[in-house]
């Protein structure tokens, strides 16, 4: 099978709006004749279903949640980008796509980025109308803030609850369509399959999460919009129900899988503090507007830190070291997310590092709080000191906070053409769970705009032009594909409950995450990663003979929930680990040791990697096939990515 | 390192809706102060899955405190001992070695309990389908700076859009309401020129559907604003109060 981009021809800014008039119509009349199932109502999901319930679809929306106001989007902090230029300071639809390319380390489509800058706008627009209360100025006109990776103000922001605000919004819309009747949710609901009759997704495969009951539900179209795998890693920025499971499921049917390997670590997470630990919070990175990130310049002095001799608040100016704003003066603390990662991983592997463990950095307020007052900024960030005073038990106010990377967010997904259909005919991806606009790196307040932009401005469109040539004809839930999924599922289920073994789920989910994190972590190497894969390999066989799953499938079983999705990590791992190791060069959050310049910057290789890779699933212990789709850049000049 | 402790909890079980519950009590050691009170639960279970006893069911899951999942009512309160939390966002360093613990599900007839510590919201959800919208098609809007709005009204609203719908207002009410979290949303679109439209409409039918529900009546002691995660203030009631009477006088 080959890879067909269906990237529109015609000079970039028009490309978008010549396609939205060549895609095919549905009559209003007849999209009342058309069932389409979102699974997952995130941003990505809730905007799609809504929308579709508006253009008149009939919805079936999907969520693992006991409501749809509870989606992971609702974690995001910071905020949104636009290319409104409200500040006067030189932004347009062309900067955004030029930032967020390159941002992205020129591992994206330039079609598809520039679609995204060109619907921002729209974006904030509808939010707005929809009630969002973003921050204002005292003219009552809308305020912008700062984010890495740019050099103007573009970024929406609803205090330090941007995703909430936003979630809330598109559940707001979602709801008015379910009171029309347009939308029925199916809450505490998790896709297990997906059904493909004659070639085409025609449905899918649910367990009842409350009576264990697995059922199927059929439509004419299936989107997915499950959001991110980060929690391969075990300890993540995620919510602990977020999964790789749907889109795994969509692979091992035919949906090839995006640059797998693309994982986000972002610098500003409340470091680990032990073996306890379930999850990791995330401190925004609109912090490091005003903070200044900083270790002590030798290793004595860390020592001394770490041994309670001496207070963060004492060390004099002299002996701190500023690194970011020493080696990338123009970006500074702003620089991009993985560059800012990396960095704290050096100077945490010179022994440079703060906190019990040394694996932390300082994030300073000090001379922020001089320079504006504590009311300043206590306004901008006073949820988010909180929130790290109820964890780490210390008042960042007085004391600089400390931060370290964590797992954040998968830019891999599944492979999705210009319309967001993957390689399975009727089977969509938006939001988080496809591949598309990020590259190799996100940029901050990216990935709110990504999802409403393929929820609210490119998936009701593009959907049109699929069903327009379909039947109207439903396919019956008693049909044998249905019927074999069916079984599948239920015998998958079957199999975890009997193995009755020694190891609970989490022990293997941390063994799992421990080996993604030491060898598919920040830095990863062709030695570490062959590596790897025996491990996981070795772990996945013992899952399936040890692991121990209590309690039956007839009831709320959440052991099972979870010993379900782990299974699916242990799969999706390996296919990671494969992308990583075919991918010899450095780029965005992918950092292969062997390619790196002399002063130890990632080194990107566009001779030989400038390709999205798309991962085919061949079955059952045999390997994937990498199918490749070259990138070409018409209007971007592809240059190493300098912060300096 | 700071000591690691011990602690009897005493939990509610109750294997699905239709069963009675009663309170079981097991001990837990060797936890860190650091240790947040849903990872101390997550060792319990690890705990009673080894020997063969099925987990405690709770609802959890961001684990930042913005997703509104968790709730656990604790030692009389809901959401813990300490002031402008939700569960996740709980550590066990509030809690003195060998301390007992109380742990019970939200108690409010309009949210069944399911399992354990798991109760059913979806009340919460049919309350907003009711009302808690502004109806606008995705692709309707105006440019957003066409709609200036006053900084205080836009904070206002704000203070009252960040409700999570964890429901700890209904848990803790003697009367079982859910008026902090419906004047929550009706009192965020009010403050809005947006919302103005369609004011009288969301704060009649958006009360209905609380009614219908089952919660019970305010009668404004306060404990639901007190004990809320998110802070809401109770002058959202007043306000949504003054929204139903002049909807219902006018109209």
């Amino acid at each position: 099978m080959s890879l067909d981009s269906k990237i529109p021809d015609g000079p970039l800014a028009e490309k978008w709006t010549k396609h939205k008039f060549n895609l095919k119509l549905v009559n209003p009349a007849n999209k009342r004749k058309y069932d389409i199932i979102v699974v997952g109502t995130g941003l990505a999901g809730a905007s799609a279903a809504a929308s579709f319930g508006e253009l008149g679809y009939n919805v079936k929306a999907f969520l693992y949640q006991d409501s749809a106001r509870r989606a992971h989007s609702i974690a995001a902090q910071g905020g949104i980008n636009a290319a409104k230029n409200y500040t006067n300071d030189g932004d347009s639809v062309f900067r955004l796509f030029y930032d967020t390319i390159k941002g992205g380390d020129y591992r994206s489509r330039e079609a598809n980025v520039y679609r995204l800058a060109e619907v921002s706008n729209n974006i904030i627009d509808q939010c707005v109308a929809q009630g969002v209360p973003f921050a204002r100025e005292y003219g009552g006109l809308l305020d912008n803030r700062s984010f890495g990776g740019a050099q103007v103000s573009r970024t929406f922001y609803a205090r330090g609850q941007t995703g909430q605000q936003l979630l809330l919004g598109a559940y707001s819309a979602l709801s008015r369509q379910v009171a029309a009747g347009k939308v029925t949710l199916f809450p505490r609901t998790e896709m297990l399959d997906v059904v493909l009759v004659d070639g085409k997704a025609r449905g899918i495969v649910t367990r009842n999460m409350i009576t264990g009951k697995v059922e199927s539900h059929s439509a004419h179209v299936v989107v997915l919009a499950t959001g991110g795998y980060g929690n391969v890693f075990f300890l993540s920025t995620m919510a602990m129900g977020c999964n790789g499971s749907a889109v795994w499921r969509a692979h091992k049917k035919g949906a090839f899988f995006g640059n797998p390997s693309f994982t986000q670590i972002h610098p500003t997470c409340i470091p680990v503090h032990g073996d306890q630990q379930s999850k990791l919070t995330l401190m925004s990175e609109s912090l490091r507007n005003d903070g200044r990130v900083w270790v002590p310049k030798t290793k004595e002095i860390a020592e001394k830190l770490k041994a309670g001799e001496m207070k963060p608040t004492e060390i004099p100016e002299e002996d701190r070291d500023y690194y970011l704003e020493r080696i990338y003066p123009s970006f500074g603390n702003l620089v991009p997310r993985d560059v800012a990662s990396r960095n704290a991983k050096n100077v945490c592997d010179e022994g440079r590092g703060v906190g019990e463990t040394g694996l932390a950095v300082f994030l300073d307020f000090r001379d922020a709080i001089d320079r504006d007052g504590v009311d300043v900024i206590k306004a901008k960030y006073g949820n988010l000191f909180q929130m790290y005073e109820k964890i780490v038990d210390d008042n960042p106010y007085e004391t600089p906070m400390m931060i370290y990377p964590a797992i954040h967010y998968t830019m891999g997904g599944l492979w999705v053409d210009y319309n967001l259909m993957t390689t399975i005919p009727g089977l969509y991806a938006t939001g988080e769970c496809n591949f598309s606009d990020h590259g190799a790196n996100r940029l901050g307040a990216s990935a709110l705009m990504q999802g409403l932009a393929d929820g609210y401005f490119v998936i009701p469109y593009t959907i049109g032009d699929y069903l327009a040539d379909m039947p109207y004809d439903k396919v019956s839930t008693e049909h044998p594909e249905f019927q074999k999924a069916e079984k599948e599922v239920k015998e998958r289920i079957d199999k975890l409950l009997n193995i009755n073994g020694s190891k609970t789920v989490d022990q293997f989910h941390k063994q799992l995450g421990h080996i993604m994190w030491e060898k598919c972590g920040m830095s990863r190497n062709a030695q570490g990663l062959k590596e790897a894969i025996e491990e996981i390999q070795k772990l996945r066989e013992e899952y399936w003979k040890d692991v121990k799953v209590l309690g039956v499938n007839e009831e709320l079983n959440m052991t099972l929930e979870k010993a379900l999705r782990v299974a699916d990590f242990m799969e999706l791992a390996e296919l990671m680990v494969n992308d990583a190791l075919d991918r010899k060069e450095s780029c965005g959050g992918h950092f292969r040791e062997e390619s790196k310049t002399p002063e130890g910057e990632a080194k990107r290789d566009d001779k030989n990697f400038a390709y999205v890779s798309a991962w085919e699933y061949q079955g059952e212990g045999k390997p994937e096939v990498l199918h490749k789709e070259e990138l070409v850049f018409e209007n971007v000049k592809l240059t190493q990515r300098s912060y300096k | 390192m700071e000591k690691e402790r011990t602690y009897t909890l005493k939990i509610w079980r109750q294997p699905n809706a239709n069963m009675k519950g009663a309170f079981k009590t097991y001990k837990v050691e060797d936890i860190s102060p650091g240790t947040s009170f849903l990872e101390m639960l997550d060792i319990l279970n690890d705990q009673l899955s080894e020997n063969g006893e099925d987990p405690v069911h709770f609802d959890h899951d961001c684990r930042e405190g913005i997703c509104g999942m968790c709730s656990l009512f604790i030692n009389g309160r809901p959401h813990g001992p300490d002031e402008e939390i939700t569960v996740c966002q709980l550590h066990m360093r509030v809690f003195k070695d060998g301390a007992k613990i109380t742990i019970e599900p939200w108690r409010a007839n309009a949210f069944p309990v399911i399992k354990d510590l798991v109760v059913d919201r979806s009340a919460f959800d049919r309350i907003v389908q009711a009302g808690g919208f502004i109806s606008v098609n995705t692709g309707a809007a105006v440019d957003a700076n066409a709609i200036p709005i006053q900084k205080v009204n836009a904070e206002l609203a704000m203070d009252a859009a960040a409700c999570i719908g964890c429901g700890a207002c209904v848990a803790v009410c003697k009367n079982a309401s859910a008026m902090l979290f419906t004047a929550a949303k009706v009192s965020q679109l009010a403050l809005l020129p947006q919302g103005d439209i369609e004011r009288k409409e969301r704060a009649m039918k958006m009360v209905a559907q609380m009614d219908a529900e089952g919660f019970g009546a305010c009668t404004n002691t306060g404990a639901c604003s007190a004990e809320c995660p998110k802070g809401i203030d109770l002058s959202v009631i007043a306000r949504m109060n003054r929204e139903y009477f002049t909807a219902k006088v006018t109209t």
